[in-house]
């Protein structure tokens, strides 16, 4: 009962109560970016660790620091804990700080289940990890968790890992209705749909495929827990079922979720792009159309990832151009990026270079990814390093650098404060060159030959792995920099104007800095 | 390291001692791309990626030039206003037509290479492929290779190198990691036909220079084709995560012109014939365990673990294990049949009388074991 009257009071004066009972109980959209922040960088710190064990264990042919069970638990690991535990949080992070400001909204649609949703992530995450610790080791079966492997042949915590999934799954959905109930009811008067800024719409879209996409993962879970403990057998062949199904239901849900994690990000840069060029975004309603034929397409390609289960004919063709076609909906965007910059007046803040890097290296991640769609030639692709080339320029280069462009944007308007600008310059020359030595020989490699997660390799492909673990090594040292600066940033620093930059647009614009703890408690009027 | 045998090489080379031959085999070796392979597909493949990779080379140097260009010509430092536009209907058609027609440019040649590379009719010699954890099995089904079949393993010194901590020098190691004890063998200039499966987890077979890779799936039989025109030996992997040893069942591919070819399983047949008369007799204890460590190497011990501890939580230990020390027929039963919902496959079909019972023999007095038991190649065979 006192609690609740504190919390009252607290909510009277307009400020956060104090203690860990501000973070256990807050229902404030700002407060809640936070978290979700935090948590995903923790998780990045994390899948980064595994990360550098499996670059160590790569950094020369034969077996030295671990076995190779240890290295499926960590190739699997990480996969996990980046796409859901640092990428997705990290993009539901950013929606709670900004859309709300965005569209001129006091808070989220529904504060309360704000705060469940992420409340279930640090256990969901902390039940992942204890996998590692207990008898047999935790998942092994790669990110994909592939039947029958994960079922049948699946080790004792593969029990954890699917709960562990299931509340991941939970969190998201609550996170992605409550983005559609805020979106759809709670803009201010005069922000009609298609004056929302780019970030709002893109995320507008992906909360709709979160919602379609992560029940079938969910789905599949159930599925390979009632096999593995309730005598059911939808992915057990001796059973009569059908390990292809899993793959289907899998990647029903996979594809999705690779936009899931990109559509944000272009949201990001749509946001950026015009406020360094000092011109107004090319093609908005393109740009929207674009974001939408995207997130379609993404429902209709999910087997490109199995062209070698031996599907027929057909459907192979089906799949194959419906996957190329999505390179154009993705060309658009990047035209439309480039086409803003055209005649702009140009300017390179820190926001900036992360945003240019972004374009350059997201677009030879689709270069690649339209050279995979490519039936016949993924023939040679599929499951090599070519693979993992690709994926990672996209989620790498792409989504992580679109959430630190976002981050170094928006972190004065969150903190008050302008960070060290030098400091974030190095920060990124440092990431964006690291991240090419780690990634790009990993081109190379696929093509000549070498199977992904694999521990040990014939010596003839020991230099590029060799390479490749040195920009891992100094690519995971280089967000350790980052961590420093942005502690710095919070603790203090240079006083931010309320616009921050120059000529931005967009109502977070319009409100102090550090935006005060409730905006927009009367809504603005927009034109 | 390679730069520096390189440079060894090189030195050896100056100083007039002939090595330049073998260094070049090195670089050989060492590439960039995507082989040409020798089949018709492999090839077909390759200018298809090479095309493809062309386009969007072209593509990127287009985009790129002009952010480069905004990026050095368009800046504020250089006083430029900013320009207003920012939209055109036309130029925003025109850039989702030009991307679309380059597709249908793809599209055409993908498809005819893909309906090409499904095409498995018409086959002169057909061969079963199986993935097991961690090994291929082949069966040669025609008539004339009479149920020729047999395993294929990670050679011994490959498997010996690779373990955790071997620090061995590799590159005295014949093809590391790419070398097994028997290769497959195809007749070149025939169209050879693959009928791939699992029997436990999904595998992937894959010979880059064949330009065939097919999932092997645990109930599915998946078919695929190849037609070497060039003799020579092509090695891949498997490429789908099968668990712990992934990355240590490696494919070798034999290519031998026809008559070296029917040599070839004509030989095959007169060892099988010599090892099942040799099964026939009693076997002394010394020679089981000979060949029963062997056999377990190859079979038992990915698992199991070389000295019999097996891995905890995972794979039960041999050493002083209920089984192992238990009744011979239930010995007998467990390695025949396997433990359904396990890791433990039924070896009863993969293994020869006598083979299983080397390592019957082998498990019950190897790792402290003792229990003195001589299981005999007759005893199998009345157990099966
Ligand atoms: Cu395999």
């Amino acid at each position: 009962m006192s609690t609740a009257t504190a919390h009252d009071t607290a909510h009277d004066h307009h400020g956060p109560p104090a203690g860990l009972s501000r973070w256990l109980f807050t229902t404030n959209h700002k407060d809640i970016g936070t978290l979700y922040l935090w948590f995903s960088f923790t998780m990045l710190l994390i899948g980064g660790a595994m990360a550098m064990v499996i670059r160590a264990e790569l950094f020369q042919p034969g077996m030295q620091i671990v076995d190779p069970n240890f290295f499926n638990q960590m190739t699997t690991l990480h996969g996990l804990i980046m796409v859901f535990g640092a990428i997705m949080p990290a993009f539901v992070g950013l929606a709670n700080w900004l859309i709300p400001m965005m569209i001129g909204a006091p808070d989220m649609a529904l504060p309360r289940m704000n705060n469940w949703s992420f409340w279930i992530l640090p256990f969901a995450g902390t039940l992942l990890l204890s996998t590692l610790f207990m008898e047999g080791g935790g998942p092994n079966f790669g990110w994909t968790f592939y039947a029958p492997l994960s079922t049948t042949y699946g080790p004792e915590s593969t029990d954890f890992f699917i709960f562990a999934v299931h509340l991941l799954g939970m969190s998201s959905i609550m996170g992605a209705i409550n983005i559609i109930a805020t979106i759809l009811n709670m803009r201010a008067p005069g922000m009609t749909l298609m004056k929302m800024p780019l970030f709002v719409w893109t995320w507008l879209i992906t909360a709709f495929l979160l919602i379609a996409a992560m029940p079938v993962l969910a789905g599949a879970v159930t599925m390979m827990l009632a096999d593995r403990h309730f005598g059911t057998s939808f992915f057990n062949a001796a059973g009569g079922g059908d390990p292809i199904l899993f793959q289907h239901v899998f990647w029903f849900f996979g594809h999705p979720e690779v936009y899931i994690m990109i559509l944000p990000a272009f949201g990001i840069i749509s946001q950026i792009v015009p406020t360094f060029s000092r011109k107004k975004l090319f093609g908005y309603s393109s740009m929207v159309y674009a974001t939408a034929s995207i997130a379609f397409l993404s429902f209709i390609v999910w087997a490109h990832h199995m062209y070698t289960v031996g599907m027929p004919v057909a459907g192979e063709l089906f799949f194959m151009y419906a996957t190329i076609l999505i390179s154009v909906p993705t060309g658009v965007k990047v035209f439309n990026w480039v086409a803003t910059m055209w005649r702009g007046a140009l300017t390179f803040e820190v926001p900036m270079l992360w945003a240019l890097a972004f374009i350059f290296l997201f677009t030879l991640g689709g270069f690649s990814g339209l050279m995979l769609g490519v039936t016949p030639a993924d023939t040679q692709y599929h499951d090599t390093y070519f693979v993992v080339a690709h994926f990672h320029y996209v989620l790498v280069a792409g989504a992580l650098f679109s959430i630190i462009a976002a981050v170094y944007y928006w972190l004065p308007k969150w903190t008050g404060h302008m960070y060290d600008q030098t400091l974030a310059k190095i920060h990124f020359w440092w990431s964006v060159i690291s991240v090419n030595i780690l990634f790009f020989p990993m081109h190379f490699l696929g093509l000549a030959g070498m199977p992904r997660r694999i521990p040990d390799y014939a010596i003839q492909f020991a230099e590029f792995n060799q390479l490749a673990s040195i920009g891992g090594f100094a690519f995971g040292l280089s967000q350790l920099l980052f961590l420093y600066i942005l502690i710095k940033t919070i603790r203090g620093g240079e006083k931010a104007t309320d616009k921050v930059w120059e000529k931005p647009e967009g109502l977070e614009w319009t409100v102090a800095s550090p935006a005060p703890y409730h905006t927009f408690a009367t809504p603005p009027q927009v034109k | 390291m390679r730069n520096l045998s390189v440079n060894k090489h090189l030195l050896l080379a100056l100083l007039g001692l002939g090595n330049v031959v073998y260094a070049g085999s090195v670089f050989a070796e060492y590439k960039y791309n995507m082989t040409q392979g020798v089949t018709p597909i492999s090839g077909e493949i390759y200018d298809l990626h090479m095309m493809v990779f062309w386009i969007v080379t072209a593509i990127g140097i287009g985009v790129f030039s002009v952010m480069i260009y905004s990026i050095i010509n368009h800046r504020k430092s250089k006083g430029v206003k900013p320009a207003e536009f920012h939209e055109s209907t036309e130029v925003e058609v025109l850039w989702t037509i030009i991307p679309f027609v380059i597709l249908i440019f793809i599209a055409f040649p993908a498809t005819k290479t893909l309906l090409a590379l499904e095409d498995s009719s018409d086959a002169d010699v057909t061969i079963k492929v199986t993935g097991y954890q961690w090994k291929w099995h082949y069966e040669y089904l025609d008539d004339d290779a009479k149920g020729l079949s047999f395993f294929s393993n990670l050679d011994a010194e490959s498997n010996e190198a690779r373990q955790l901590g071997a620090n061995q020098d590799l590159s005295q190691v014949d093809h590391y990691l790419l070398n097994v004890d028997n290769p497959i063998v195809l007749p070149t200039n025939k169209k050879v036909r693959f009928l791939v499966t699992s029997n436990d987890v999904i595998h992937s077979w894959w010979v880059p220079a064949l330009g065939v890779k097919q999932d092997a799936i645990p109930g599915y039989i998946n078919d695929t084709w190849t037609y070497l025109k060039k003799p020579g030996v092509y090695r891949g992997q498997c490429t789908e995560l099968c668990g712990k040893d992934h990355g240590f069942m490696p494919i070798v591919v034999l290519a031998k012109p026809e008559n070296e070819y029917k040599e070839w399983l004509a030989q095959k047949q007169a060892e099988k014939k010599a090892a099942e008369e040799e099964a026939k007799g009693v076997w002394s204890l010394e020679k089981l365990m000979t060949k029963g460590e062997q056999v377990y190497n190859t079979s038992c011990a990915g698992c199991h673990q070389a000295n019999g501890k097996g891995l905890p939580g995972m794979f039960p230990a041999i050493a002083g294990s209920k089984i192992a020390l238990g009744p011979i027929a239930d010995h007998i039963n467990t390695v025949m049949n396997g433990k359904s919902g396990t890791a433990m496959q039924a070896f009863g079909a993969q293994l020869s009388d006598a083979d299983l019972a080397a390592v019957i023999t082998y498990e019950r007095n190897a790792f402290g074991n003792n229990t003195g038991d001589a299981v005999q190649p007759s005893d199998i065979k009345s157990a099966r």
